[in-house]
Parts: C-alpha cells; structure tokens; sequence
C-alpha cells in the first residue's frame, strides 16, 4: 500500500473499523496486559478477577504446562521446570548469567541464546517467553470476544539489541502482530502525563524485577521526546532478594544444596523484603530440607545489604541527566514505576538525588501496560483525534570492530530514533576482496568489552590497492529501536546488508512452525487463510486510496486521478476471484500506482507543517 | 511562521537541512522555534503514524522520519550547524586532514590536558569544565560573526575546527568524572 494518511494521522482508513489493540507489560516478575475501552485504558483481569500474571510457566510433560499462578504454585514442588524470571535469559548466553549457580535450573550453553533443560526437552527464553504471552492473548479475546489486531509490547529502555529482537520473536511465536516495541519508562510517561496533563521534564525510574531504567521525558503537548536514557538490564528486586538471602544464610551459617532449596529461599527472601516496606522488622521463615531457618531482620540490615544496588541505579540516574546536558534540579518531577520502587529507601534515595518529592499516585505494577495500550490504540488508528507522538531514543552505541579489537562508534547512544548514520572505510590490503564486519553495541572502547551483534561479510570488492577502495557502512535504527546494516563499495556498488537478527538459530519458518505446533487453537485451511489475508489487504488497500482520493485529489491531473481510479477498480473486481495471487497483484499495481501520489502528499504534508498550518483545519 | 529563507521548490529527501525545516541558512537560529518545527515535521512523518498501513507508505515514512531527525540533530547542535554551513559555502572542514592549527592554540591545549592530568578531584575537573564552556561561548561567538557578517567561511571554518578541539576534551573532561564517580 503506497498511500499516506497525511491529511487524518494515525485514522484508520475505514473510521467504523475499531481495531482491538492491546498493551502488554512482559515483565520480569509479572506482566500484564491492558487496552483502551470506551476511551479509558484498562488492564484486563483473568477468569478470577486478577491482572497480574506471574511470568512464571511449568513444563508437566506430555505437552502440558501450567502458566502464571497455577505455574508459581508448584514451584517449591518442582523447581527444575518452573521457569520464573524468564527475561533475564532473553538474548543472553550462560556467560552472560551472574548468579548461574544460584538459580535451581540447567542452563544449556547455545550460540547467541542459552536454553533451560525441562521435562519436555531444552526450551528457549523466546518460548518461554511466548506461553506467558500466549496467555495474554487468550485472556484479551476471551474478553473482547474477537480476533486481536495488534499489540504493543513493552521492553526495558536499556534492552540491547539482542534482546529486543527475542522479545519480537516471541511476540511473533505468540501469534501476535507487533505494532511496536516500545521503552517501558516511555510507556509509563505516556500513562502518567496523560493522566496529569503534564508538561515539562519529568525523570521516570523503572525498577522492576530484573531490570533497571531510567530515562528523562521532556513532555509538551502530547508529544513525549526522550532527552536520554540509562540503565542495567541485569539489576532489579530479584538482586534485592538475593542479597538479603545471602546476608540471611551466612548469619546462620546454612547453606543451600538443591535446587528446591534454591527456590524456597529466594521466594522467602521476597517475602521477607515486600513485608520490611511496611514494617522496620521482620522473622525471615523458611522451610529447607535440612531444617527450618527463623531469622529476625531489620529494615537497617536489609538497607545495608542492599545499598550497593540502589547506589548503581543513582549512578545511571546522574549518568542520564549527562546525556541530557541537564542539572538535576532541572527535573519536575520523578515519575516511580516497577513494584521494586516501593522500597521506602529507595524513595528516599531517588528523592534526595534529583530533590523531588517522587511521584507514587501510579499505580507502579500497572502503568506500563497502560501506556502501551494507549499506544496501541493510537497505532491501529483508533483515536482519530489523537497528537500522541513518541520520540524515543537508542540506549547503547552502536558500532563496528576495526583493526586491533577497537570499535569505531557509528550510531551513539541516545540518539532519536528512527535514524540512519554512515561512516566510511577502506581496505586494508593490496587487492582485498572482501571485507568482514563485526557489529558490536555498548560504550566500552574494545569489542571485547562490548556485545557482539552480527557478523557479515562484503564479497566481490574489485582488487585495488590497499586504501583506494571506499565502503560506506549504514546503520539504520527503525522506530522499534531494532538494527540493520547496510556496506556499499562506492567505487564498484557492491553491497551487501544484515537485518541483526540474534544467531541463536531460529528462522522466520521455524517460529511458524512452532507457532502451529504450540498455540494451534483451530484448524485452518493454509489456502483460505492466505485468501481472506489477500482481501483484507486489498480491502485495506482500496479505502486508503478512497480516503487519499477524498483529501488530495487536487494534488493530481485529472488523467492522473483516472489512472488510480481504474487500478482501484482492478482491485475490486480481483476481489471477486478465488485465487489470492491475482487479488494480490492487483492490490500491488495499485499500491505501485500510487507512489508518486503518496510522496505528493507527504510533502504537501511537510508544507504544511512548515508553514504552521493545523492539519485537521484544512 | 514561515521564514523568508523557506524554498520554493519541491522538498526532497535530498533538500538541504534548512530548506527541509523552512528556514534561512544562517548559524543563529531560534532554538526553541526549531525543536517546534522538529516536532511539527515528525507529526507529519513519523512511522508511528502509518503503523496500518502498507510496506510502501512504512519504507516512506521511515526515510522522512529518519531524515528531519539527521537535520535536527545537526541544525540543533551550534558546531555541526558551523560546519554544516561552511561546507555549503565551499568551506568544507577536512577535519581527518586539516590539523593546521595557530601555534597558540596548540599550546593553549597542551596546558589544559596538563591541568587535567594533575586534577585529582572532581573540583578541579569542573573548574576546567567551566573553563571550556566560557572558551566554548566566544568562538561560538566568532563562527557567528564569521558565518552571518563577514561571510568568512574559510575562516569560520578555521573557529570549527578549534571548536572540535574543545568538544574532545570536554567528552574527556565527563569520562574523567564519570569514573571518579563510580570509585
């Protein structure tokens, strides 16, 4: 389809067409999911009243599972295929695990992605990933009673590239269609300054249960540019409770042996720390198999034990205001989300830093998942009047490996996406022919310090002398803060290009595969799916055209205007026909045919925006 | 709200930075005027807005969106804005091969990365921040005398360079905080 919607954004071409959009917070500890009915968003509860789902699945064997709290409920029983806390393994291998032999699982080593061993054989972090997503899907068509159209999904600002392309991968397997990913402090802005009708530059600091975020809003009229962002997407509460466990086993003198021990003591742990928010002392109970532990904690203790985590968060705080040449008393408020901010020090410490009262009247477990389906509905065109524009950011450098290990930095962090930057280099030696690129993100200056990305190669460069061949390397950054790379050699146009995709071995096919093998609702015939997808899009396709028609024809010659009308009615009259490759060329020719129209509008767009003009007004 | 400097040509993905955000290739410029103008044109482009419909408007969006932010950060930031003029005018700034620097300025380097390798803590670092940021605000000063006065390119390319200098060592200057910060 070639046709903007310059004159009505984000309208859906067919205005009666209400689309069912949905936000989900695919959280560490918990996620949730929320959609924008009757103009209000709201999280969606489950059969029993509940809108937070444990991201916890239980593999039982012969192809059942159990999800969420069912899940958590046997996890004492049967921790070893119990997966919680599936997002810290999401894009990571087992090096990349600190506390490896803390956690009650057996990791298996894998290029690009670990994966867990379960009674139902090894499972990746994306699978896991998408039951619990899954899950969520089934919830919202339960309650909408219909087919889902998009969804936004929510990942930490401070997800790398990795990681955010397996959160898209599970989305995918979940059978879900991605409008956008979008940065868990930015959903929670969207929530908030919507909400208060706030204006200026607000801090938000996400700490979740394994993530860490913050990031600085400027907030005017609806638009919600990010100046920076910062964080640790291996720091959240479950490091919280790991201390405390810790401070708690050598204060006793115990130690743990299995992996149900492991399991019982963390769960413990996160007990004992949510009750020491409302009271200053507390008997930290467990039931281990070699004897209970009765130990009595101090809110001072568990303080103490944990202010090395809640120094880190402030250091990526002041590192973020840096970035956005900013003083801290530039801040009006600090907007808290995440259940780990309910720790009444680090309120405190987030308050004394930026010298703001933090902002609680949030509801820290459910803001994310409402801004994102304010998101959502905005994306699949529902709020026709809606001026909500995000402009995000990318959290880490991106850069390529030259000679010696080093990276040279192409795309530096913090930059607005979408964006586009280009470096030029050249061969090294007499008559190369080819060129290796290793793609690498992080701030380190050595790529080893930094996270490998993808690997490619330039093939065919025409043999010259060291230094006179010139490649043109071009990272792109698209809106969902996702990676592509293009090299050209100027001198020959060779090129060759890589969508960074994570090599933990899963094609575009295989996630199909798996997407009927695991979340086959109904049968289907492929040929009839493939025919109702041919009209839709070429339903699609024709109400566009109508609706660009309507508002700009005046942009078109007469001869012009009666080219796109026959192509529109090639499309409808393939609509008729039963074979979804005729219905499909037609939409094509017309989406071809109406290039030209669709860059004429852009423009006229642009003008108008230059010359001050309010669109709706013309 | 539209300048006099606005084009009356067709805009293109190829059109200059000032044209695209309809206004006149000068160095001083409103800032505040043209983050509102970034968001007027992001309004109109942003892939967000065309999230339903089809790959050809996507691929669109994504390029106009991807340019008006490639103009805005270099329009918004006053040494890329330099150095974008002079490289209109014929002035380009050669920085990988043009190091020809005036002997006093080199000096003048030379005594502040001695000051930095003696400062120990984070006082004496913002000292020389301040220091940089004053040094900063006069030949900014001098590039817009230069670029919209005298029309002096070749010169004004000449401040840009001794800009860089400054803006190297200043990204110096925050990597020495940040790690005594974290110690």
């Amino acid at each position: 389809m070639a046709l903007l919607q310059i004159s009505e954004p984000g309208q859906a071409p067919d205005p009666h067409a209400r689309r069912i959009a949905i936000g989900i917070d695919l959280g560490t500890t918990h996620s949730l999911i929320a959609s924008v009915r009757n103009g209000v968003a709201e999280c969606l509860p489950d059969a029993q009243g509940r809108v937070i789902l444990p991201s916890a699945v239980r593999y039982m064997g012969n192809g059942k599972r159990a999800i969420g709290h069912d899940a958590l409920a046997a996890q004492a029983e049967d921790p070893q295929n119990t997966i919680v806390s599936v997002k810290r393994f999401m894009g990571r291998g087992v090096a990349d695990i600190a506390n490896a032999a803390q956690l009650p699982y057996e990791l298996i080593d894998k290029p690009g992605m670990l994966s867990l061993q379960t009674i139902e054989g090894e499972k990746s972090p994306v699978e896991v990933s998408a039951e619990i997503l899954a899950s969520l899907r089934q919830r919202a068509e339960d309650t909408f009673n219909d087919d889902i159209h998009g969804a936004v999904i929510t990942v930490p600002a401070y997800f790398d590239d990795a990681q955010r392309q397996a959160t898209k991968d599970a989305a995918q397997m979940a059978g879900l269609n991605v409008l956008r990913l979008i940065n868990e402090p930015t959903a929670a802005a969207i929530a908030y300054g919507l909400d208060n009708a706030s204006e200026g530059i607000y801090a938000v600091y996400d700490l979740g249960g394994g993530t860490f975020d913050v990031s600085i809003l400027r907030l005017s009229k609806g638009v919600f540019e990010v100046m920076a962002t910062g964080g640790d997407s291996a720091l959240g509460g479950d490091d919280y409770d790991r201390a405390l466990a810790d401070v708690v086993l050598t204060a006793t003198g115990r130690s743990l042996s299995n992996a149900a021990d492991k399991s019982r003591m963390l769960t413990s742990a996160r007990a004992c720390k949510q009750a020491l928010s409302d009271s200053t002392e507390y008997v930290f109970q467990v039931e281990l198999s070699d004897g209970a532990i009765n130990h009595k904690v101090t809110r001072a203790e568990f303080e103490a034990c944990t202010q090395h985590l809640t120094r880190k968060t402030l250091q990526a705080v002041k590192k973020a205001l840096r970035d956005a040449n900013l003083q801290s008393t530039d801040i009006q408020g600090v907007v808290m989300v995440g259940g780990s901010t309910r720790m009444p020090h680090v309120q405190s410490a987030v308050g004394e830093l930026l010298q703001c009262q933090p902002l609680n009247n949030v509801n820290p477990d459910e803001v994310v998942a409402l801004g994102a389906a304010i998101q959502a509905n905005q994306l699949s065109g529902n709020n026709p009047n809606g001026e909500l524009l995000l402009l995000d950011v990318i959290p880490l450098s991106l850069g390529i490996e030259t000679m010696g290990g080093l990276v040279e930095r192409i795309v530096p962090r913090n930059q607005t996406i979408p964006t586009a930057m280009a470096q030029d280099f050249t061969t090294y030696q007499d008559g190369q022919t080819a060129l290796a690129l290793h793609v690498v993100q992080g701030e380190r200056d050595l790529v080893v310090d930094c996270r490998s990305l993808a690997r490619f190669e330039l093939r065919g460069i025409p043999p010259m002398a060291a230094g006179a061949a010139r490649i043109r390397v071009t990272f792109t950054v698209d809106a969902d803060g996702l990676l592509s790379v293009d090299a050209i050699e100027t001198n020959s146009g060779v090129q060759a290009r890589i969508d960074v995709k994570p090599s933990y071995g899963l094609s575009d096919d295989q996630i199909a595969a798996m997407l009927q093998d695991s979340f086959h609702t109904a049968e289907f015939d492929k040929n009839a799916r493939a025919l109702a997808e041919a009209r839709l899009e070429a339903d699609r396709m024709w109400l566009a055209a109508q609706s660009a028609l309507n508002a700009d024809e005046h942009l078109l010659t007469t001869e012009e205007a009666a080219a796109i009308r026959a192509l529109m009615a090639e499309v409808l009259a393939a609509k008729t026909l039963d074979t979804p490759a005729t219905i499909e060329a037609a939409t094509d020719a017309l989406a071809k045919g109406t290039e030209a129209f669709a860059a004429a509008r852009m423009n006229d767009g642009i003008r108008k925006a230059l010359a001050g003009k309010h669109i709706g007004a013309m | 709200m539209v300048s006099s400097g606005a084009v009356s040509g067709p805009l293109t993905l190829a059109s200059s930075d000032f044209e695209l955000f309809g206004i006149p290739p000068r160095f001083q410029l409103d800032p505040s005027q043209l983050e509102l103008q970034w968001k007027q044109l992001q309004k109109q482009v942003h892939p967000d807005h065309f999230s339903s419909q089809g790959a050809a408007d996507k691929r669109l969006a994504m390029q106009w969106s991807v340019r008006v932010n490639e103009a805005y950060q270099r329009l918004k930031n006053p040494l890329r804005r330099a150095a974008y003029l002079c490289g209109l005018n014929g002035a380009p700034i050669r920085a990988e091969d043009n190091t020809a620097m005036p002997a006093a300025f080199l000096m003048q380097q030379m005594q502040w990365r001695e000051d930095l390798e003696e400062a120990t803590d984070a006082s004496a670092i913002e000292a020389l921040q301040q220091q940089m940021a004053q040094e900063k605000r006069q030949l900014l000063q001098q590039c817009a005398d230069t670029l919209d006065q005298q029309l002096d390119w070749a010169q004004a390319a000449q401040t840009v360079r001794a800009l860089m200098f400054i803006e190297r060592f200043e990204h110096d200057l925050d990597n020495r905080l940040e790690r005594l910060d974290n110690n």
